[in-house]
Formats: structure tokens, sequence, C-alpha cells
């Protein structure tokens, strides 16, 4: 059979009907870039942000004026908080891996008793635990007569808060670092085994230095995490960002000042971090450890072209300023 | 073959058992390795024979037995400190080659044949790095010194294992399938760098493979595992060519 509509042409075509006003709406909307859309979201959130501020006649001059203070006193402290935390973390996530995944019953078993506790409680009731507890057992040391031992106990605000946030973020670091070690093949540890190395040996020389490449990055998160959580060592009294905030707010009934401020400061803060932690990631993801712990490979080794080796310490370093 | 192992016993298995669990993989293999011996160990998968390998160096604890290299003695069962070091001594005194290579990804190639001498050895940098150059020379990588594994192919990787194995200068090597691994093609370049190590070096040498070309012309006595237990041993041109078990003689056929 014949079919000679199909070279017919388009205009004996009865007309597509006319778009609705939606349909238009959506074909103009299809044109306009993502970011512009999210450049126009921002501006209005922004507005909204300001006009409501200025309802509650929000004073930026004292903002100003307290800006700097603030940085220059609480940030500081803030850092070096986080930054001996993350250390002592680090050291404590290293020994509860190796002791989780040993099989002498003693180390894993403290370790996990670790572990558990600090997982299983509140960090703000551990760090009154460390503070006031520990002070406590320090006074009753005294006052049965060990005078010497209860210093050890009564600890200043800011190594306390070292401790409680170190234990806590070595206690969740120390998954992050046993599944970095069980990532490393168990055939690695029997090539290291048949070497003749110990097990010292093996772990520092084989399994550690390949781990390193997993663990880095979830330990990046950490530390941004740990920086917003430094926060409650306000509560025990250290002069850290947010307790800076805090007095300079109340001293002058400008407390919502103050704490927009805080929070805009670790806002940026963290920002800042996480920019570099990325950064850092996605130079781990591609990259091959390459000559001991300290070096990085990128692209698979492959083709020989563009093979920048870096220093695990500079990317590190291009975090926490010392 | 012209050369012939004739010194003292290297290695000395002694009525070895080993259980998985109420399985028992190894029901009594008694076993002497001269000094420049080069045995085959064939037979089907499941038969013991990797694990026999395995024992030999500890990387599997035998249920009951003895082993002895080069006049360390250990017998089977758990482990205690004393044991332990003793493992780490006879570890020393073998070579191990795995069937997937397990080099060392974050080391260069020298790198990973440096290894061993340094760290377990103690051997200055020095010492240590003429060593590993003489042995990768010896598998023919020496321009590939300062490569990473990941750059080498699996004949390459194969070879790199074996000079890092023989960097500890062990007086016996253990070969665990070495070529299963590998591409067809990249086999023979493994296969020809341990017959070297047999016909220039006398090396002694236990290698567990299905490459019977290899055992007929490199091997001083083949080995034919079957349930746990060595059902025939012999001179190649014996026991491959008229194998007295139906056992030994089907399996034979079906490598072949």
């Amino acid at each position: 059979m014949a079919q000679p509509d199909v070279a017919a042409p388009m205009a004996d075509r009865p007309p597509a009907p006319p778009l609705g006003r939606r349909e238009r709406l959506e074909l103009w909307s299809a044109r306009v870039p993502w970011a512009l859309k999210l450049a126009v979201v921002y501006a209005f959130v922004a507005g909204v942000l300001v006009l409501a501020f200025n309802a509650v006649q929000f004073d930026t001059q004292w903002m100003r004026e307290h800006a700097w203070n603030i940085i220059r006193l609480g940030i500081p402290l803030t850092l070096l908080i986080c930054v001996g935390a993350i250390l002592l973390a680090t050291v404590l996530a290293t020994l509860g891996a190796l002791a989780r995944l040993s099989r002498n019953p003693i180390s894993y078993g403290i370790a996990s008793f670790y572990t558990s506790f600090f997982r299983g409680t509140p960090l703000l009731v551990q760090i009154f635990l460390i503070y006031f507890g520990l002070a406590e057992v320090g006074i009753r040391l005294r006052d049965a007569g060990y005078g010497g031992l209860s210093n050890i106990f009564i600890l200043d605000t800011v190594p306390a808060g070292i401790l409680a946030l170190g234990l806590n973020y070595g206690a969740y670091m120390t998954e992050i670092f046993r599944a970095g070690m069980q990532s490393v093949g168990h055939g690695q540890g029997e090539a290291a085994d048949a070497l003749g190395m110990n097990y010292r040996q093996k772990m520092r020389r084989i399994v550690l230095p390949q781990a390193i490449r997993v663990i880095i990055p979830p330990t990046g998160n950490e530390f941004i995490a740990m920086l917003k959580d430094s926060a409650l060592v306000y509560t025990i009294g250290a002069l850290e960002l947010f307790r800076r905030a805090d007095l300079a707010g109340r001293a002058d009934f400008r407390s919502l000042e103050a704490y927009l401020l805080a929070a805009v400061m670790y806002w940026i803060i963290t920002g800042i971090f996480s920019f570099f932690q990325s950064r850092l990631e996605r130079r781990m993801s591609r990259g091959y450890v390459r000559g001991g712990p300290s070096k990085w490979l990128p692209a698979g080794g492959g083709g020989g072209g563009g093979v920048g080796v870096v220093e695990v310490q500079d990317a590190q370093g291009a975090g926490p300023p010392s | 073959m012209s050369w012939q192992p004739n010194g003292d016993v290297v290695l000395r298995v002694e009525n070895l058992h080993k259980y998985f669990g109420t399985l028992e993989v190894l029901r009594g293999i008694d076993m002497e390795v001269h000094r420049g011996e080069v045995v085959v160990i064939f037979g089907r998968s499941g038969s013991g024979k990797s694990t026999l390998l395995r024992c030999v160096n500890f990387l599997e604890d035998p249920t009951a037995g003895t082993i002895e290299v080069s006049g360390v003695r250990l017998e089977g069962g758990h482990r205690t400190r004393h044991k332990r070091e003793l493992i780490r001594q006879l570890r020393i005194k073998t070579g191990m080659v795995f069937q997937d290579f397990q080099l060392f990804p974050h080391m260069s190639t020298l790198g990973n044949v440096m290894e061993g001498p340094m760290t377990v050895k103690k051997k200055h940098e020095d010492e240590a790095r003429g060593l590993a150059m003489h042995f990768l020379e010896r598998v023919g990588l020496a321009d590939k010194a300062d490569e990473y594994p990941i750059r080498l192919s699996g004949g390459q990787k194969q070879r790199v294992a074996i000079a890092r194995a023989l960097a500890m200068e062990p007086d016996v090597m253990l070969f665990d399938e070495p070529t299963s691994a590998l591409d067809p093609e990249l086999i023979g370049e493994v296969l020809e760098v341990m017959r070297s190590l047999a016909t220039e070096l006398h090396m002694t040498m236990i290698v567990v493979t299905h490459e019977m070309g290899f055992a007929r012309e490199v091997a001083h006595r083949v080995a034919f595992f079957h349930e746990g237990v060595i059902l025939e041993e012999g001179p190649p041109s014996e026991v491959l060519s008229n194998p007295r078990s139906p056992e030994t003689k089907r399996f034979i056929d079906a490598v072949l």
C-alpha cells in the first residue's frame, strides 16, 4: 500500500497548540545558568538576613570594633587546642588501631574499653570529668596525704581541653585508622613476615606507610569537626574563640552580635580547612604512595610526565598555621 | 642434568600435620631437601602443596611436626615468644615468592629489594644497594631500579619479587605457584630466571607449579601431592614419564 502522506510538507500538519505560561517559563529558565540562579538565591537569603538584622537594630559598628580582638585573642588558642588534640588523637588512634587489630587480649581489651567509653558518652561530660572530676581526684589524694601525686590530676583549662578532645577524637579515629590498616592487604603483611621482619618493622615499614594514604583524608575531616567541638571547652573557662566572643558581648549587652561574629569566624575557619582538605583528598585519591610515607605520586604513576612529588608535610602545613 | 646436588640437608620436614579447623590438609609429610636441589611439587588444587610451602616458613603454623632449615629446628603447635624469634631466624634463611608477587607498592623496585637487607639484616644502605643492584641484574631488571611496581608488567614484578627474596641470601627459596597469575606470554621470562638460579647459582629451591616442562628440565626431584600426602616422588624422568599411581597418571595426562 502506497503512503504518499509520508513525503507531505510540514506545513500541511495541524499547528502545535500554543505553549502555556508555565511551559514558557520553564523553557526560559532552562537557558539561565545554574550559577546565576544560585547567586540570585544567595543574594535573596542575604537580603532577608540584612532586613532582619536591621529590624532588630543590629550593631554592626560594635562588630567591626570587636572582631579583630576576638580573632587575635581567641583563634590562636582555638587552633592550639585543636592542633594539640589532633596530635594526641593521632597517637591514641594509632595505638588503638594496632591494639584492636592484635590478638593480644590485654591490648585488645583495653583499646575496646577506651573506644567504647569515649564514643558512648557525651563530649561535654568527658570535658567536665577531666577538668572538674580529675581535680577532685587530686584534692582527695592530697587529703589522703599524697600531695605530690595530686598535682598531676589538677589540670589547667587548656591542657584539660586538649586531653578531653584528644581522648574523644582518638576513640573515633581509632576506627578510621583500623580501617586504613586493614585496607593494606593481608599479603603485604605476609611478604614482610616472609622477609623475617618483626611486628614493629612490618608495621613501620610496610603497613603504616600504605595505610596513611587512606587515613589522612578522613583525619582532616575529623580536624574540621574538632574545630567546632572545641567551643565546648568554653564551659571550663578556656579563653578560646567562643569565650572571647561571649565575654566581649556580655560586657556591652551585644550578645547577639558576639555570637554571630563567633559563628561566622568558625564558619570561615572550617571553610578554609575544608578547602585544603578537599584538595588534599583529591591528590591522595589519585596518587600512589611513593618513596616511603612522606611522598606522593599522582596519576597511577603512568606516563612519566608531570610527576609531581609532594611532601605530605607541605600539604598538612597548608592547614594549621602554628 | 650435568650438576647434581650432593651436599648436606638444607631443609627437613618431619611428620608434618596441618588442620584447618577439622579439615586435615596435610596428613604427615616427610621431606628432605639437599643443598642445591630443585624440588617441584605438583598436584590438584586443595591437595596441600601450597600449605606445605606456607608451613615451611610458618606463614601457617603447622599443627604438629617438625621443620628444620639450616639448623633452625622448630616444632608445630602454639607460638611462644621464644618460638617467634626462632621463626624469624628461620624466615631469614628462607626466601618466599608469592603467586601474586606482593611487591611493596610504596617503594621503588630498588627499595623493594633493599628493604630486607636494610631493615631485617641491618646492613648499611650502600651495602644493601650494592646487593640489591646485583640481584636486580641477576633477574635482568637493573634498568628498572627506580621504577615503582605499578609501572612493571606482571613478569617483571615477579622477577623483582625473586630478587627481593634473593637479596636476603637465603639457604632455600620457596616458590608458591610463581607463574599462575601471569599472562601466558610472561611466564617464560620468570621460568627462565628460575632456571638460571638453579643451573648457575645451584640455589636450593622448592617450587609449587603446574609447569611440567620446567619440572622436567630443571627439577632434580618431583613430588606429587594428593589429599595431604606425597603420593609419589622421584626424578622427573621417572615420575612424569612412568607414574606408578593411577592418580598421578591421571593428573599428568590432564595437565600435559
